[in-house]
């Protein structure tokens, strides 16, 4: 297969393929029901509620509505339309087809959305359970995983499986293992047989073996996990609001040479494998949040970057650099920074997660990232984090480069912002990261809040990698860029990926570092991409041919 | 860009300083640090004038003034010569693209390092040489050594003009770093052996410009191929001026072979050292050593660096354009003589692109073997048996495949003891070296020459060799 499809991100629920979104009170329900003729690329047919990256584009698109346009939901069921399946997770014919890098990127998102499940259980109130009502292996299961509650159907045959091993001869690389050990603490011998089962495991056994959280019966089935989901609900923490935001279609302008939102604009060079992708600040004072709605702007901001990225990991598999560039006046970006952090309700709350989860796709994006700080930005709190998301930062000390007498200067300022509320995926912030175990340094940066830094200052305090002035910035900069594209891409994705996760390790690092690092390694050998291997065997009667040393 | 050379400027030059804020600033902050360096590690001797060669444009015409010049105010500059711009990548990956005209970021690290050690060696010689000025044989070789001392003094400006105009803060860095360096330093040496020995006397001094910056002649034509245009277009013009220095050594050592020859056979004897001349033997152990330690700045003769530097079109061969293969070197082969333990040695073919150093030290010591020539004709015609002899290329090395072998002068390999005995007919001894010191009795009178040496056969520029080409105290 060759991905010369371009893939876009929103979706609308009045026009998904693969799912239902229906709202009952303080109930969601989220079905899957999955068309197989609706592949996002030819050549494989979706049966039996397997997914591909538009299954999950989807799902996507629903959580997120969920938790900003229902603000009343507090509780989310994830079952299937389908009778007898929940869901038989990744398309395999999808994945023997697929290029090495759509895979990766695939897992990539999919991770990203459960994280985001998990994320909305944890933060938001809206706690999810999956009601699994048929057999339910691999992907599928990892779906159910990344919900609160898992509550499988008793009905002698539905059983929850991770059959990558047995059949396919890869890992449930979309955080299977790691949840199974890590969040639901099933005992590792018996999750090493679970794995190695291509069966799976059903009723009382899954229970005990801490697979699953419940058994249902088959009669009365949807009433008994709706009344269970209810009971959640009731316990939900979700901050009390009635009027939902409506997410409105970003309607980006895109070219040949880069997309333009309204707050994002990116220009790509391809020759020098590079996009700038350049912020812009507020135009305004901040106004009333709940008004302003989707047009308020660190709400737009951040779908539009959320969007961005997405599009530039899938289309832009070769622009490996991405520069990042703010514009504006950084006394409203903290205005608006303080309105939305001083709020406390729910639609602040939603936006403050949305724009973490944002920053922590920049964290697990496999680019070269390099942010310019110049006269004339606006890298201050909110915006200072995606400086401080990338691998090296360069401030201009001098003049705009255009404007030699101009009095205007670069500054960043730390804020509120950096201190906390946007942890990355080790639960650590970012300034935490970056100076980890450096905690008189950290006090140091405390003291340094809430007023603009000058270039030298910015040296001192350890916030950017270099300050060229004027007269050397140009060469410099371009210079760094020209270097970094001539390397290997693979190993700066492992040596970025090393560098940017300090620190204590969580589920989502592990997920992140670990099982896909793993999976991605597998999915490369021969075992099981090679045409003896087992992903391209799979399906066609014969056996894989492994071979068998191990490495 | 313009030929002639603006002197107005308070750094001569034909690169557009005056257009050019960042390097200006650069160059007028480093130009103090030179003048310090000069003074401190430049000649000990002072004068009040010297007859120098000054640039004055960089075309195929007369490019160049003579004058008496104060020697601190000499006007060093940067010059490059003329740039062609249908000039086209001649070598390696990037064959047929157009040339550079700024550092691709891909080989930044590489070209500094090139261009790095090749700046460490032009004040290196400067330092090596200081005191020579004491001990002068001539006016005209007084002049001659400052000449090649100011010169010198100006390869480190261009090399410097590089690294300030392309390489950024790191360049300014390594700049400085050219001047915290010094000649047999125990702190910080320059960097590569050859520019830490000292040069105790005119003789070690005519054999050090005779095959040392010879040596660097060969550098700056492979730099000169170079697909970054600015360092071969500032190369292009070092080898105008270093042509001088080769002059300085060739003639100089013919000069002394003639007169030890003259003295040979006015007292009918090899031993002439009562005489003031220099023996045959001496010259030819300080051939054997300054040839040897030239050869080992060619680096090792197998070298992946160089077959990198070559595939990414940053160093050529010798006279790149010139050959008839496919510039790309990766389907041809050599061979490579290798010493073994047991004293034999073995042939192996290798990749050419592996073996460019020995290609561009073969071109080295054909090169070199002219010379020689020229001083066997001399003998010759002195109707004297005597000839001198470039030895093996394994004698005496210290770098590449032949160091850690004991091997003589004829390309036999010995055993340690068998060659340690034999080291004083082979290389300078302590008292080779008292005794040529002992010939080094400064002349500073218009016409006169000193015991060792014979007379030039002309002038500088025309001038008479009893002209005063310096004007002392």
């Amino acid at each position: 297969m060759t991905t010369t499809t371009t893939v876009t991100f929103e979706r609308h629920p009045d026009t998904y393929r693969h799912w239902k979104l229906s709202v009952d009170g303080e109930v969601a329900w989220l079905e899957m029901d999955v068309d197989e003729q609706g592949g996002l690329v030819p050549g494989y047919e979706l049966k039996l509620n397997s997914y591909d990256l538009g299954v999950d584009i989807e799902f996507y698109d629903a959580t997120q509505r969920l938790r900003f346009e229902h603000p009343g939901v507090k509780a989310v069921i994830v079952t299937s339309a389908k009778d007898k399946v929940f869901c038989a997770g990744a398309n395999i014919r999808m994945l023997a087809s697929s290029p090495h890098e759509w895979k990766v990127n695939f897992c990539k998102f999919t991770n990203e959305t459960r994280n985001g499940i998990e994320d909305a259980t944890e933060f938001s109130g809206q706690r999810y359970v999956a009601a699994v009502n048929g057999s339910c292996a691999g992907g599928g299961y990892e779906i159910a995983l990344a919900c609160e509650k898992i509550l499988l159907v008793d009905d002698n045959s539905s059983t929850v499986a991770l059959p990558e091993v047995p059949l396919l001869g890869v890992l449930p690389g979309t955080g299977g293992l790691t949840r199974v050990v890590d969040k639901r603490r099933v005992r590792r011998d018996l999750a090493d047989v679970f794995a190695t089962r291509s069966d799976g495991v059903k009723g009382k056994t899954a229970v005990d073996w801490r697979l699953v959280d419940e058994l249902v019966p088959r009669v009365g089935f949807r009433e008994s996990v709706l009344a269970r989901a209810r009971e959640l609900a009731a316990e939900s923490e979700r901050l009390p609001g009635d009027q939902g935001v409506q997410l409105t279609p970003l309607n980006p302008e895109v070219t040949d040479d880069g997309i333009k939102y309204r707050f994002v604009d990116i220009t790509y060079d391809r020759p020098a494998s590079l996009a700038t992708i350049t912020v812009r600040g507020p135009e305004d004072e901040p106004g009333d949040l709940h008004a302003e709605g989707a047009d308020g702007w660190l709400l737009r901001l951040t779908r539009e970057l959320d969007d961005a990225i997405l599009r530039l990991r899938a289309n832009e598999t070769e622009l490996g650099t991405w520069v990042l560039r703010t514009e504006g006046d950084p006394t409203k970006v903290l205005a608006h920074e303080q309105q939305v952090l001083g709020a406390k309700d729910w639609l602040s709350n939603e936006i403050l997660h949305y724009y973490k989860r944002t920053l922590k796709r920049l964290d697990v994006t496999s680019r070269t990232l390099i942010a310019l700080i110049e006269p004339g930005s606006c890298f201050a709190g909110v915006l200072l984090e995606l400086a401080l998301a990338a691998d090296r930062q360069y401030i201009l000390d001098g003049p705009p480069i255009d404007d030699e007498d101009s009095e205007e200067r670069a500054s960043v300022t730390l804020s509120e912002a950096n201190f906390g509320p946007f942890p990355m995926g080790n639960g650590l912030t970012r300034l935490q990261s970056r100076f980890y175990g450096d905690d008189d340094h950290l006090a140091w940066l405390v003291r340094e809040r809430d007023h603009a830094l000058t270039p030298a200052e910015t040296v001192e305090l350890g916030l950017v990698t270099d300050a060229p002035d004027d007269l050397d910035w140009e060469d410099e900069i371009r210079i760094a860029l020209e270097g970094r594209a001539s390397l290997s891409p693979d190993a700066l994705t492992g040596m970025e990926a090393n560098h940017r996760f300090v620190g204590p390790e969580t589920i989502e690092t592990k997920i992140f570092g670990r099982l896909t690092a793993w999976q991605n390694w597998i999915f490369t050998r021969p075992n099981a991409s090679g045409p003896e291997g087992a992903l391209r065997r799979y399906g066609t009667g014969q056996k894989a041919i492994f071979d068998r040393k191990r490495v | 860009m313009p030929e002639r050379i603006d002197y107005d400027a308070k750094i001569p030059n034909n690169v557009n300083l005056a257009d050019d804020r960042r390097l200006q600033r650069a160059l007028e902050g480093w130009q103090p640090k030179f003048m310090n360096w000069w003074g401190e590690m430049g000649p000990t001797l002072q004068t009040h004038g010297v007859y120098l060669r000054t640039a004055v444009s960089v075309g195929r015409e007369g490019w160049a003034h003579f004058d008496h010049v104060n020697v601190p105010d000499y006007r060093w500059g940067i010059f490059l010569a003329e740039r062609d711009p249908d000039r086209r990548i001649a070598f390696g990956e990037h064959a047929g693209e157009p040339v550079w005209q700024q550092v691709p970021g891909e080989y930044r690290a590489d070209l500094q390092r090139l261009i790095v050690i090749q700046g460490d060696t032009e004040p290196a010689s400067v330092e090596q040489q200081r005191l020579l000025g004491l001990t002068a044989p001539s006016l005209y070789d007084l002049r001659n050594l400052f000449q090649v001392n100011v010169e010198e003094g100006r390869h480190l400006w261009a090399m410097v003009y590089l690294l300030h105009a392309y390489f950024g803060r790191e360049g300014r860095d390594e700049a400085e770093g050219l001047l915290l360096r010094n000649s047999g330093s125990p702190d910080a040496p320059r960097i590569l052996g050859a520019f830490n020995e000292e040069t105790a006397d005119w003789l070690a001094f005519f054999m050090f410009t005779y095959f040392t910056d010879r040596d660097g002649k060969y550098q700056l034509g492979t730099l000169k191929e170079s697909s970054f245009d600015p360092l071969s277009r500032t190369c292009e013009f070092m080898l105008k001026e270093e042509a001088h220095h080769m002059f300085v050594g060739t003639t100089g050592v013919d000069r002394v072979v003639q007169r030890s020859a003259d003295l040979i056979r006015e007292h009918d004897t090899l031993d002439i050292a009562s005489h003031g001349g220099i023996p045959l033997d001496i010259i030819q152990r300080y051939l054997n050593f300054h040839y040897t330690v030239s050869l080992d700045l060619f680096g090792s003769e197998t070298s992946t660096n160089a077959a990198n530097y070559y595939t990414a079109g940053l160093k050529g061969r010798w006279q790149e354009t010139r050959r008839k293969d496919d510039h790309k070197l990766t389907d041809d082969s050599r061979d490579l003589d290798r010493p073994n333990g047991d004293g034999t040695w073995t042939s192996d073919e290798l990749q050419a692109i592996l073996l460019l150093n020995l290609d561009l030290r073969g071109e080295y010591t054909a090169d070199c073997q002219t010379g020689v020539n020229r001083w066997n004709k001399i003998l010759a015609d002195a109707d004297l048996d005597f000839r001198f002899k470039l030895p093996h290329p394994g004698f005496n090395r210290e770098v590449g495949i032949n160091s850690g072998h004991h091997i003589t002068p004829d390309g036999n390999i010995v055993d340690e003891a068998t060659w340690e005995a034999s080291r004083h007919r082979w290389l300078p001894t302590a008292e080779d070296l008292t005794f040529v010191r002992s010939l080094m009795h400064p002349v500073y009178e218009r016409g006169k020459i000193a015991s060792w040496v014979a007379p030039p056969r002309q002038g500088i520029n025309g001038k008479p060799f009893d002209y005063e080409y310096v004007h002392l105290t």
